[in-house]
C-alpha cells in the first residue's frame, strides 16, 4: 500500500516536471528540471526493485548528462529559446494521436506486477535458479550483463569508446576558428572550412 | 569559483571519499549493486567536480589527455582480451569456464576482468568528453543572445 | 473496470511522460530544448520496461537469505545498456550543437532554415 502511495506520488512529480519543461523559456531552469527529472526517476526505480537501474540512472542522469548540458548552454551563450509567435497545432494533433494508440495498446500488456506474466516465466526463472550454480555471483544483474549476455556488453563498451572519438572528432580541433572568423568576415555562413 | 572557502574546502575533502566510493562500487558489483558503469561514471564525476571548483587547468596536469586516451582504448582491450584468452584455451569467445582450474571461479575471474575493462573505459571516455566540451574556447564577447 | 485501472495505472503515466517528451522534440525550436525532450522520452521508456519487470512482493534480484521472489533481471540489463547508449548519444548530438553554433550563429531551428534556404 505505501509502496503504491510513493509510486503515484514520484509519478505525478515526473509529469509536473515534464509539462513545466515544456512551457519554460529560460533553458537553464529547464536543465535544472531535467536534473529533478532524472533523480526522481531513479527514486521510482528503487521503489520497483530495480537497484543498479537506479544506481546508473542518478549517476549518469543527474550527473554527466547534466553537466554537459550546461557546458554547452554556456559555450552556445544561449540563455532563453526564441518566443514564437505562431503555435504550429499539428504537433499537438500528433502527440494526442499517438498516445491514444499507445493507451490503446496496454490494454493487451499484462497488469502491473503480476508474476505470472509471459515476460516472468520464460527465461529469466532459469537464470534465477541456476546463476548461482553456474556464475556463483550473488548479483544477478552483473552475472547476466557479464556472463550470460556478455557479448552485449563488449558492444555497448565500444558504443561508448566510438562516442569518445566521435566528441574528440568533433570538438577537439583548433578552437580559434570562431574568433577568427567573426573578425574577418561580418557574421555570415562560412561555408563549409573545414579545420585543416 | 576558487575563491569561495566553502566550496574549496569541500572539494579536497569530498574527492578522494568519492574516488574511494567509486572503487568501492567497481569491486563490490558482485555482491551489491554496482559494477563497471555506475563506477566509472562515479570517479569521472569526482574529477569533473573538483575541475569545477579549481579549473580544468589543475586537473588536466594530474591526468593529461594524452592518458585518458591511452586508458580509453586499454579499457576496451582489455574486455577483447578476456574473449580471446578464452578462446586461446581452448573454448569460444568470452567463455569464461576455462580461465581458472574449475568453471565457478573461472567465471568469477572473467566477471572481475571484464568489468574492470568496462570501468576504465567508462570513465576516462566520459572525463575526455568533458575536457573535449569545457577546453573549448568560449566565443568572444557580444555573439549570441 | 477498475482492476483495469489499477493494473495499468503505471503504464499509463509513463505514455504521458513520453508524449510530452515527444512534444518537446517536435515542437520546440532550440536544439538545445530538443535534446532535452529527447531524454525526457528515452527516460519515460526505461520506466516502461522496468515496469513490466516488476513483480509484486517481490524483491531485487540479489540473492540474499529469506528471500524467494525476485524482479525479473533482464530489463535491468537492458536498460543498463539503454541509459549509457543513451548519454553517449546525449554527448554526441551536444557536441553537435556546439559546432552548428559556430557555424551559423544561432541554436534555433527557424533561423538556422532561413540561413540555408536564403544561400
Amino acid at each position: 500500500m505505501i509502496d503504491t502511495l510513493i509510486d503515484i506520488t514520484l509519478m505525478i512529480f515526473l509529469a509536473v516536471t515534464a509539462f513545466a519543461i515544456i512551457r519554460i523559456r529560460s533553458l537553464f531552469v529547464a536543465i535544472m528540471l531535467f536534473s529533478i527529472f532524472s533523480l526522481h526517476s531513479a527514486g521510482l526505480f528503487v521503489v520497483m526493485d530495480a537497484a543498479d537501474v537506479a544506481f546508473t540512472e542518478a549517476a549518469v542522469g543527474a550527473g554527466i548528462s547534466t553537466v554537459l548540458m550546461l557546458v554547452t548552454m554556456a559555450l552556445t551563450r544561449t540563455e532563453k529559446e526564441k518566443w514564437s509567435t505562431h503555435h504550429a497545432p499539428l504537433p499537438l494533433i500528433v502527440v494526442l494521436i499517438t498516445g491514444a494508440v499507445l493507451v490503446y495498446g496496454t490494454y493487451d500488456i499484462p497488469a502491473f506486477g503480476d508474476p505470472g506474466s509471459p515476460a516472468q516465466v520464460h527465461v529469466a526463472p532459469r537464470y534465477l535458479e541456476q546463476s548461482m550454480g553456474e556464475v556463483g555471483v550473488p548479483n544477478i544483474v552483473t552475472a547476466v550483463l557479464a556472463s550470460y549476455r556478455g557479448y552485449d556488453t563488449f558492444g555497448e563498451v565500444t558504443v561508448i569508446f566510438t562516442a569518445g572519438v566521435g566528441v574528440l572528432l568533433l570538438l577537439s580541433g583548433r578552437n580559434n576558428r570562431y574568433k577568427r572568423d567573426r573578425d574577418a568576415s561580418s557574421g555570415h555562413l562560412r561555408g563549409n572550412s573545414d579545420e585543416t | 569559483m576558487k575563491h569561495n572557502l566553502i566550496l574549496r574546502l569541500i572539494a579536497k575533502y569530498l574527492f578522494p571519499i568519492i574516488a574511494l566510493f567509486a572503487f568501492y562500487v567497481q569491486f563490490h558489483g558482485d555482491y551489491g549493486p554496482g559494477g563497471g558503469f555506475q563506477a566509472g561514471v562515479i570517479l569521472s564525476v569526482g574529477f569533473i567536480f573538483y575541475a569545477m571548483v579549481f579549473g580544468l587547468k589543475t586537473v588536466e596536469q594530474a591526468v593529461p589527455m594524452s592518458l585518458l586516451r591511452v586508458l580509453a582504448s586499454m579499457g576496451v582491450l582489455i574486455y577483447g582480451g578476456t574473449g580471446v584468452a578464452s578462446m586461446l584455451m581452448g573454448g569460444n569467445f568470452l567463455d569464461y569456464d576455462l580461465l581458472s582450474q574449475d568453471p565457478v571461479s573461472g567465471q568469477h575471474l572473467g566477471i572481475l576482468l571484464v568489468e574492470a575493462g568496462v570501468g576504465i573505459t567508462v570513465s576516462s571516455v566520459t572525463l575526455m568528453i568533458f575536457y573535449a566540451f569545457a577546453g573549448r574556447d568560449m566565443p568572444a564577447d557580444g555573439e549570441g543572445q | 473496470m477498475i482492476d483495469v485501472i489499477i493494473g495499468h495505472y503505471n503504464y499509463w503515466i509513463v505514455i504521458v511522460l513520453m508524449m510530452a517528451g515527444f512534444y518537446t522534440v517536435i515542437s520546440r525550436g532550440n536544439l538545445i530544448k530538443k535534446i532535452v525532450g529527447l531524454n525526457i522520452f528515452q527516460t519515460s521508456v526505461f520506466l516502461l520496461y522496468i515496469s513490466i519487470g516488476y513483480v509484486s512482493d517481490g524483491t531485487a534480484p540479489i540473492i540474499a537469505e529469506g528471500f524467494t521472489r525476485y524482479s525479473n533481471p533482464l530489463p535491468h540489463v537492458l536498460i543498463l545498456t539503454a541509459i549509457v547508449v543513451g548519454v553517449a548519444t546525449t554527448a554526441l548530438g551536444l557536441a553537435l550543437v556546439i559546432r552548428i553554433k559556430e557555424a551559423y550563429g544561432t541554436i534555433e531551428e527557424d533561423d538556422i532554415h532561413n540561413q540555408d534556404e536564403s544561400l
